[in-house]
């Protein structure tokens, strides 16, 4: 799933400096699931803004809506109603959601209320992990399942490096967590698999043009388009 | 500056098995405990959600403290514990909007512990006293729709 | 000869070689490479020069390179993948090669993590072993790495690093199999201070024949202090320090006496490392101490540097 984390509030407030009438958009999929942008959330950051204007004495107008799905236009026909009533919208969804309101709604104001930051399993409750880059040209067949593109902190795809030890990144993560080494659990699994032979084979350059280094991408499925 | 004369506005969000029963003890023990306090009672503080606190706040409210069981004595065992992590988290918002995040909190008590409930009202009503009015304080009949904002959230059964 | 390099030389007339560090300065005082080219000229074979090394920013290594040579110093240019794509670690490598810059050290590099841009995109648009094949071929089949020809073909002396002491150790000496395999020419090692255990890596490094492979250069850091040997040992990353040798710096008097000791524990070290079989020659990496290794060449009895057509 996509992962985000609301923005600070500090950084909210300054986007929204002198905007007097603003919708507090959540969306009821993914930002949802990961507890930063769901209904809920929305919410809470609206009562959090007109405790805020209340405390400074400014009169505002803060609301909050949400879709079941921000990045769809059929769920943005659900809430069209209500965005019309503000010019400015701030929205708690990831940054497609934000895109697809931001198009949608070409007369409001659109503004984002979060960080998307990975495409992330859930590994426990409260708690994501990166698993995904979105690379264009997955190579987990080749790693015993986990992904060294975005688990191992260089992306190496020849690992692991020097600095692994005692299955430890010598990186720490930006809360100062331990990192697994990627190289490592993917040494363990193949081992397990009985597939030492891969890990002897000198994986090629990646074809980075699969990603975004190719340029946006589009996705058309022919066969699947209305008639 | 504090307006230390001024009587606060406080709303408890009091769970059912063990505070709001207190209260009631405490009354029947004829205790003194301030008037400033207007009680919400739960079913488990666990059906706390963090936009409650911040609706009393928004209302106008000078404080606002939740009243669950002793920990590890919760009716539906965790309860209680998860009310202190949104009371927790109510801080930290409480904080990034410039407001003292003390004029929320979360204690503990039986049903027994009429004393304590008096206690409690009173420590904490002293606490707001000298905070002073919140800044987002009205005439108190804003006050009046909380207890309704909950009811409407309980009745809506968002999950939690 | 592939390179033609000093380094190459001296491994071809089956001499134990001897490389030393030399890092250029956070500023653009060419004269500090200057200076340190100057002391470590005739001491050593070569020397690496390093590529913003522990991701800090520096003088460049190919500049670098070029002022160490012009220097009377051979140097060995590094090249990290952190902080460039394939097209600059080609496009570099050809002016290395232009200026006569003929040793080149295949890194993946240290993560920006460490160093003063932690902000920074970290490239990786390569690992090590990717380039060292890519500069295999840029040498050998004369094709740049999307497969178009080169009409002049860089002459190079590849080499690379390798940690015998991180994890899994059962795969460190096959990870150096890829290295060779991929086609790298000399390896030097990180800092050995556990000697037990860079032997048994050597007894796996030996059972796979790659010492007949690949010139292999154990790695070796002086110790200025018990103040850094405790410091390498607790926070350097990939370091193994045992407690036997932050004790014997401890029991000496701080200052000059630790820096004396340092020296005799290095020197211990190189003679011990010389005759482990298939130790092809021995890399000092005095951080910041580049002073000490003339003295501690010679006190090994390395001095002087045999001269090679």
């Amino acid at each position: 799933m996509i992962t985000a984390e609301r923005k600070p509030l500090d950084e909210l407030l300054a986007m929204l400096e002198g905007k007097d009438k603003v919708l507090v958009a959540g969306c009821d999929t993914c930002v949802a699931v990961c507890l930063t942008g769901g209904e809920k959330e929305a919410e809470i950051l609206a009562s959090e803004l007109r405790i805020k204007a209340k405390a400074e004495g400014r009169s505002v107008q803060i609301e909050h809506t949400s879709a079941i799905r921000q990045c769809e236009w059929e769920y943005l026909d659900m809430i069209a109603a209500k965005v019309a009533e503000f010019p400015v919208v701030l929205s708690m969804a990831c940054g497609i959601g934000i895109q697809s309101m931001a198009e949608k709604f070409a007369d409001a104001y659109v503004l984002p209320a979060v960080n998307t930051n990975m495409l992330g399993m859930p590994q426990e409750h409260a708690v994501w992990l990166e698993r995904c880059g979105a690379c264009g040209d997955c190579l987990l067949a080749d790693t015993g399942g986990i992904c060294p593109v975005v688990r191992c902190s260089k992306s190496l795809m020849n690992g692991p490096c020097g600095g692994s030890h005692a299955g430890l990144c010598e990186v720490t993560g930006p809360n100062k967590e331990e990192i697994p080494c990627a190289w490592a659990l993917i040494y363990d699994k193949l081992i397990a698999q009985g597939r030492q032979d891969k890990l002897m084979e000198i994986t090629p350059p990646k074809d980075w043009s699969k990603s975004s280094s190719g340029g946006p991408r589009k996705m058309v499925r022919e066969e699947a388009k209305p008639v | 500056m504090a307006d230390h004369d001024f009587e606060p506005e406080i709303i408890v969000f009091a769970c059912h098995y063990c505070a709001y029963a207190a209260a009631d003890l405490a009354g029947s023990m004829r205790l003194q405990y301030p008037t400033n306090i207007r009680m919400i009672k739960l079913p488990c503080t666990g059906k706390l959600e963090i936009i409650h606190l911040l609706k009393a706040l928004e209302a106008g409210a000078d404080g606002v403290y939740a009243a669950g069981c002793m920990e590890g004595e919760c009716h539906y065992l965790k309860g209680n514990l998860w009310a202190r992590k949104r009371v927790e988290y109510a801080k930290t918002l409480l904080v990034e909007l410039g407001i003292e995040p003390e004029r929320v909190e979360m204690y503990n008590m039986s049903s027994a512990m009429g004393a304590r409930f008096a206690e409690v009202a009173n420590e904490f009503t002293e606490r707001i006293r000298q905070l002073g009015p919140s800044p987002l304080r009205g005439d108190g009949a804003a006050l009046d729709v909380v207890p309704a904002t909950v009811a409407a959230t309980a009745e809506e059964g968002q999950p939690t | 000869m592939k390179s033609g390099s000093n380094l190459e030389k001296i491994f071809s007339a089956g001499k134990f070689a001897v490389t030393a560090e030399c890092g250029p300065p956070k500023s653009a005082d060419g004269n500090v490479i200057v200076d340190k080219a100057k002391l470590l000229s005739g001491v050593v074979d070569a020397a690496n020069i390093t590529d913003n090394q522990t991701a800090v920013v520096r003088l460049c290594s190919m500049v670098s390179a070029h002022l160490a040579a012009d220097n009377g110093l051979e140097p060995i240019m590094q090249m990290t993948c952190r902080d460039r794509n394939r097209l600059a670690m080609q496009a570099d490598i050809l002016g290395a090669a232009a200026l006569g810059i003929k040793n080149i050290l295949c890194l993946t590099g240290d993560h920006g993590s460490f160093g003063n841009h932690p902000q920074a995109k970290g490239v990786f648009d390569l690992d090590s072993v990717q380039l060292i094949r890519m500069y295999k071929n840029m040498r050998d089949e004369k094709i740049f790495d999307c497969g178009e020809e080169i009409s002049v073909a860089p002459q190079l002396y590849i080499g690379c690093a390798e940690n015998p002491f991180a994890d899994p150790f059962e795969f460190r000496a096959l990870r150096l199999k890829k290295k060779v395999n991929a086609g790298v020419d000399f390896i030097q090692t990180q800092c050995i201070f556990n000697i037990p255990k860079f032997k048994k890596w050597m007894e796996e490094v030996r059972a796979l024949g790659l010492h007949k492979e690949v010139k292999i250069m154990a790695g070796l850091t002086p110790l200025k202090g018990a103040g850094m040997a405790k410091y390498m040992k607790n926070f350097v990353p990939g370091m193994d320090v045992p407690d036997a040798i932050v004790e014997r710096m401890a029991a000496v008097e701080k200052g000059e006496p630790q820096q004396a000791e340092g020296k005799k524990i290095a020197v211990e070290m190189i003679k011990e490392l010389a005759e482990v079989e298939g130790v092809a020659g021995v890399h000092i990496m005095a951080v910041e101490w580049e002073i000490a290794v003339p003295e501690i060449v010679a006190a090994a009895g390395l001095s002087p540097r045999p001269a090679v057509a």
